[in-house]
């Protein structure tokens, strides 16, 4: 017995959508990168179950790429996180005023 | 997956670029601070020797590594444009970054990394490179943001630009794994071969292109995706926004109409109606906002962002005819306000209050008197900017509003029209307090202009493209026709 595709489909569109919701509501700048990575794995699923729905391997090749480019993503961002760490003491976003959000 | 080495000569130019900024980020640390000029001119060669090889393949169309990569007539004129954009921004950031006295070499690999991602944008026929070029293109943007590490302005403008480039990324791909759901390949021609034969009924389909439109819509700067730009555009080093708003805007815009011409062309009256609405939000929000702001870099911001609006309407017009002219003039607009735009940040990045950066309209008080020729720079960029005529900003809106009566969308035309003539008042505005206010004499230090030999190149080549092809824009007409004869 098989899994359906829309079973793969409903889980992404579910991680996909708490990603979102996660990167809208959330005041620290971790978390969004979290929420983020939600959206990227979401995506993940959504290229496996196709690639074994098609039997194209084009797809599992993709998420190489995707995890690879999310690896380099979050090394940046966190980077970036630090530096703004050392300059004002905190990750909140709501404290970053200094230009108008 | 079989490739020769014939398919590694015609991707010379984006290896050199790359080798060019690993021997950058190698030497930067073993270099004394005084040696590192030396970089520049590697990099600058290195921009040179490419501009060359990729001339060469003008009229060239091939598909190589497996139909990942084509090289073609589109893709060289936005290899060229970006190639001259960034030569320009080393130069302007050889001057700004010593006014700055940040002595930072890996900056310029940055660049040319950034570099190698817009150009495999433009000439990727996957969407598995454009992803990948976008992002290269993207996280190297992040850094360069930030690039002043103690001012606290720019590291937040860096963080906004990342938590929002990542979050839009990962729309844009949520959307490529759903095209790729609806149509089973993430060629192109594969996708285009599907629609063709499958028709819009997919509701799939549907979705992955709103995902892409958004997608792309937050790379474009496009309302309502569009509320990082200005912050953006403030907090980074004036040198980093000028790149920003010209190469990484070009590069989106190359990568974008290849998606939704050459992947999704068959629903095309589809996502015209979406980019209409896109367009006309962004055409009454950028202008509007522009009217308040008291930054010249925020002010520019929302200047960019009208302008993607009026690119849109060429981008429009091509989704409801068949005819070609509308994307020719999306390429000439883009083209041409890389001139205006770039020259007028230049200017920004040189004003400088005591040894900080004056950023404020009010600092551009009196300049005429103290330093004429710049301020006429700055006036000729400013008129250009508002599509005055003999510039090249008249040039770009003329094309494109054609190619909107062409496609029967005049009204659209006429909208922009009325925006454009708003917007020449806060362009006019710069204008009129560099000639017409007396310069108050007070405590603070006066504005001055930082000017050095590698600015005045800068501002030379700038001028020299809003005037000559204001009078003359056929060569550039021409060649952007040619290169959109090559998307199908």
């Amino acid at each position: 017995m098989t899994i359906p595709i829309s079973y793969y489909l409903i889980l992404s569109g579910v991680v996909f959508l708490t990603g979102i919701v996660g990167v809208l509501i959330r005041r620290n700048i971790i978390a969004i990168l979290l929420s983020v990575e939600l959206m990227l794995n979401a995506t993940n699923i959504n290229f496996v179950a196709f690639s074994d729905y098609f039997r194209d391997l084009g797809g599992q090749v993709f998420v190489f790429f995707a995890l690879t480019v999310a690896a380099a993503e979050v090394a940046v961002g966190l980077a970036i996180i630090i530096a703004l760490h050392r300059s004002r003491s905190s990750i909140n976003i709501e404290e970053f005023n200094l230009l108008k959000w | 997956m079989t490739f020769s080495a014939g398919d590694l000569f015609l991707v010379l130019p984006e290896l050199l670029i790359i080798t060019a900024a690993c021997v950058v980020f190698v030497l930067d640390p073993v270099l004394r601070t005084s040696d590192k000029d030396s970089l520049v001119w590697l990099s600058l060669g290195t921009l040179a020797v490419c501009m060359g090889l990729t001339a060469s393949q003008m009229g060239t169309q091939t598909s190589i590594f497996s139909g990942l990569v084509v090289i073609d007539s589109y893709g060289v004129f936005w290899k060229l444009l970006l190639y001259f954009v960034t030569g320009l921004t080393i130069l302007l950031s050889y001057s700004y970054l010593r006014e700055e006295r940040l002595y930072f070499g890996e900056y310029y690999g940055f660049i040319l990394l950034s570099l190698t991602g817009m150009m495999v944008m433009v000439s990727a026929a996957d969407l598995l490179t454009i992803y990948l070029g976008t992002e290269l293109m993207s996280l190297s943007l992040y850094v360069m943001a930030g690039l002043k590490r103690k001012e606290p302005r720019s590291l937040e403008a860096s963080a906004k630009y990342f938590v929002l480039g990542a979050f839009s990324s990962g729309i844009l791909l949520y959307g490529i794994s759903l095209l790729y759901g609806a149509t089973g390949s993430t060629r192109l021609p594969a996708i285009a071969s599907v629609i063709a034969t499958h028709g819009f009924s997919d509701p799939l389909l549907l979705f992955s292109t709103i995902l892409l439109a958004v997608g792309f819509g937050f790379k474009l700067a496009v309302v309502p995706f569009h509320m990082w730009t200005p912050d953006v555009y403030q907090g980074a080093p004036t040198s980093v926004t000028a790149f920003m708003a010209v190469a990484s805007k070009a590069a989106s815009f190359g990568a974008f109409l290849r998606v939704f011409v050459e992947g999704l062309g068959g629903v095309r009256t589809d996502w015209s109606a979406i980019f209409l609405l896109l367009c006309l939000a962004t055409l009454v929000v950028g202008n509007i906002v522009a009217l308040v702001q008291t930054n010249i870099k925020r002010m520019l911001a929302y200047s960019s962002i009208a302008h993607a609006g009026y690119a849109l309407i060429g981008v429009v017009a091509a989704g409801r005819s068949e005819h070609s002219s509308g994307l020719s003039s999306v390429l000439l607009y883009i083209a041409l306000y890389t001139f205006m735009t770039f020259g007028a940040f230049a200017i920004v990045a040189m004003l400088r209050k005591g040894t900080l950066e004056g950023e404020e309209i009010e600092d551009f008080t009196g300049l005429a008197k103290r330093h004429p020729l710049p301020a006429l720079l700055m006036m000729i960029f400013m008129v250009s900017l508002a599509g005055i005529p003999p510039t090249a900003g008249f040039i770009g809106k003329l094309y494109v509003f054609r190619s909107a009566v062409e496609a029967g969308i005049a009204w659209l035309a006429a909208i922009a029209l009325i925006f454009a003539a708003i917007s020449a008042y806060y362009y006019l505005r710069v204008v009129m307090v560099m000639y017409m206010r007396e310069p108050v004499d007070g405590t603070d230090p006066v504005p001055r202009l930082a000017m050095s030999p590698a600015l005045s190149i800068v501002l030379a080549c700038a001028v020299a493209g809003v005037v000559i092809f204001g009078i003359y824009p056929n060569p550039l007409v021409n060649l952007a026709l040619q290169a959109v004869l090559t998307l199908k």
